[in-house]
């Protein structure tokens, strides 16, 4: 008795509530704020919609995808990967371009100058938080940028690897590394905004970081999916993302 | 294998070793006070000293950073030493590892004192041996056992490492990144070959760990 008594409540626990549709959004990192009011308001123009969304390391998302992630979009920092899963046959939809990340230079102290690229060089500042190169498209701007700059041997010991773009913006924005190489994006979040100062980093000094977005093979036959891929198109949307610091590419400028 | 796994697994082997030792130190008083006391507090600091079985490392790493930052007590403390912040350094790894390595090595040396008793002590003290005395020459060869388990449970469970090393090591090579998170970079760069490599070796290695601790360890009942 007590068995079936327990296995009622562990079904009871497991049992997933019907919902009219559901989506879940594999979002780069330095989406995670911007994401997030574009979500809400798509909840509200859509009521009772689920948009599930999980942030992480753009190559993250891309390994797990290619071996099976359920996710249903992808949102990607480098535009390379949504198109090497188109052909790699695992898209359902064309990439989309979404925007044009910028990189800063962040000090997580408002009060003082805030630092460049050269003035990372400097003896006082010990660590330097970037996103990790090996698979974040952030991280891998980030050591280009300071390879132009030209202070890349000399930063080289102090630099301190995030797994994706917001967790090496935490490291600088707790204090723990004396300056950071982070998106535009969270500098510009509340969480980042009135706690430090930035440098923006002219674009000329790296590789653009072109996003896209693609409709995963998953989410193929969900017209939520079509409904949340549309919606990126929205004037208010494309208000949020500017607001953010994105620069929406240009049209025929990006495949 | 690259020169960069070698330098994880050789600092993973430093990181465990470092932490083995100073968690025997560190352990053994505790543990004897634990197996010893009448006191009312020992179900308190049994319940501390377990914390690191059943919570998550994502919470040790977060009140870790938070502590040893510049803003934490720890953090203030080692900068007005001197030593500067402890995060995303070695020191700093060792001591997140001994938090959480903490309860697999007390808790073996622990049961490994009770199951000894009163008796051997006593015997011991009317053969007038002072206390000192004989907790070396009675209590600890009798408790072999428990630190033969305790020292290689503590060094297992440290190579083992994962969570806490991504919250507050930052991934420096030669200083940080020991071999779970130099697997984790693998196989997000796709990079499955030096991936498999180092995962079957660590499979192997965890496996002769459990084997020699089950193998070779005598039973415990002989203690008792």
């Amino acid at each position: 008795m007590t068995f079936v008594r327990c296995l009622a409540l562990v079904l009871l626990l497991v049992a997933v509530p019907l919902r009219a549709e559901q989506i879940h959004v594999a979002a780069a990192a330095d989406l995670r704020f911007a994401m997030d009011e574009i979500v809400a308001l798509f909840r509200k123009a859509h009521p009772g919609a689920g948009v599930e969304v999980s942030y992480g390391s753009s190559g993250k998302f891309y390994a797990q995808i290619r071996n099976g992630a359920p996710f249903d979009l992808f949102f990607s920092a480098d535009i390379e990967l949504p198109e090497k899963l188109v052909a790699a046959g695992l898209a359902g939809s064309e990439v989309r371009p979404y925007a044009l990340g910028r990189i800063v230079v962040w000090r997580p102290d408002s009060d003082a100058p805030p630092l460049t690229l050269a003035d990372l060089a400097r003896p006082e500042i010990r660590r330097i938080a970037i996103a990790n190169p090996k698979h974040a498209p952030y991280g891998m701007r980030a050591v280009e940028a300071l390879t132009v700059a030209q202070v890349r041997d000399a930063v080289e010991s102090r630099l301190v690897l995030g797994e994706n773009i917001a967790q090496a913006a935490q490291f600088v924005q707790t204090g723990n590394a004396d300056a950071g190489i982070i998106a535009l994006s969270l500098a510009l979040a509340p969480a980042f905004a009135g706690k430090g100062s930035y440098t923006l980093i002219p674009d000329t000094m790296h590789q653009p970081l072109r996003q896209g977005f693609v409709i995963l093979r998953h989410g193929e036959d969900k017209a939520l999916a079509r409904t949340f891929a549309d919606f990126f198109a929205d004037a208010d949307v494309r208000r949020i993302m500017s607001r953010y610091g994105f620069s929406m590419p240009a049209p025929g400028r990006v495949r | 294998m690259e020169s960069s796994d070698l330098a994880a697994v050789w600092l993973t082997i430093k990181l465990a070793s470092v932490v083995t030792v100073l968690l025997l130190l560190l352990g053994t008083p505790i543990a004897w006070w634990l197996a010893r006391t009448r006191s009312r507090l020992k179900g308190v600091v049994g319940a501390v000293v377990a914390l690191p079985l059943v919570l998550p490392p994502t919470v040790l790493g977060f009140y870790l950073l938070l502590a040893l930052g510049p803003n934490g007590p720890i953090g203030q403390l080692t900068q007005a030493l001197g030593i500067g912040l402890l995060p995303f350094t070695f020191p700093g790894l060792v001591i997140a590892s001994v938090f959480y390595s903490l309860p697999f090595v007390v808790q073996p040396i622990q049961n490994a004192f009770e199951a000894i008793g009163e008796r051997p002590l006593e015997a011991a003290a009317t053969l007038r041996a002072g206390p000192w005395d004989a907790f070396w020459s009675v209590a600890v060869p009798l408790a072999r056992p428990g630190f033969i388990s305790g020292a290689i449970l503590g060094f297992a469970h440290t190579v083992g490492e994962f969570g806490v090393v991504l919250m507050i090591g930052g991934n420096i090579p030669g200083e940080t990144r020991v071999v779970s998170v130099q697997i984790y970079d693998h196989v997000e760069a796709l990079e499955y070959a030096q991936a498999h490599w180092l995962s079957a070796g660590m499979l192997l290695f965890s496996f002769v760990v459990l084997l020699a601790l089950y193998t070779f360890n005598p039973a415990r009942k002989r203690v008792a």
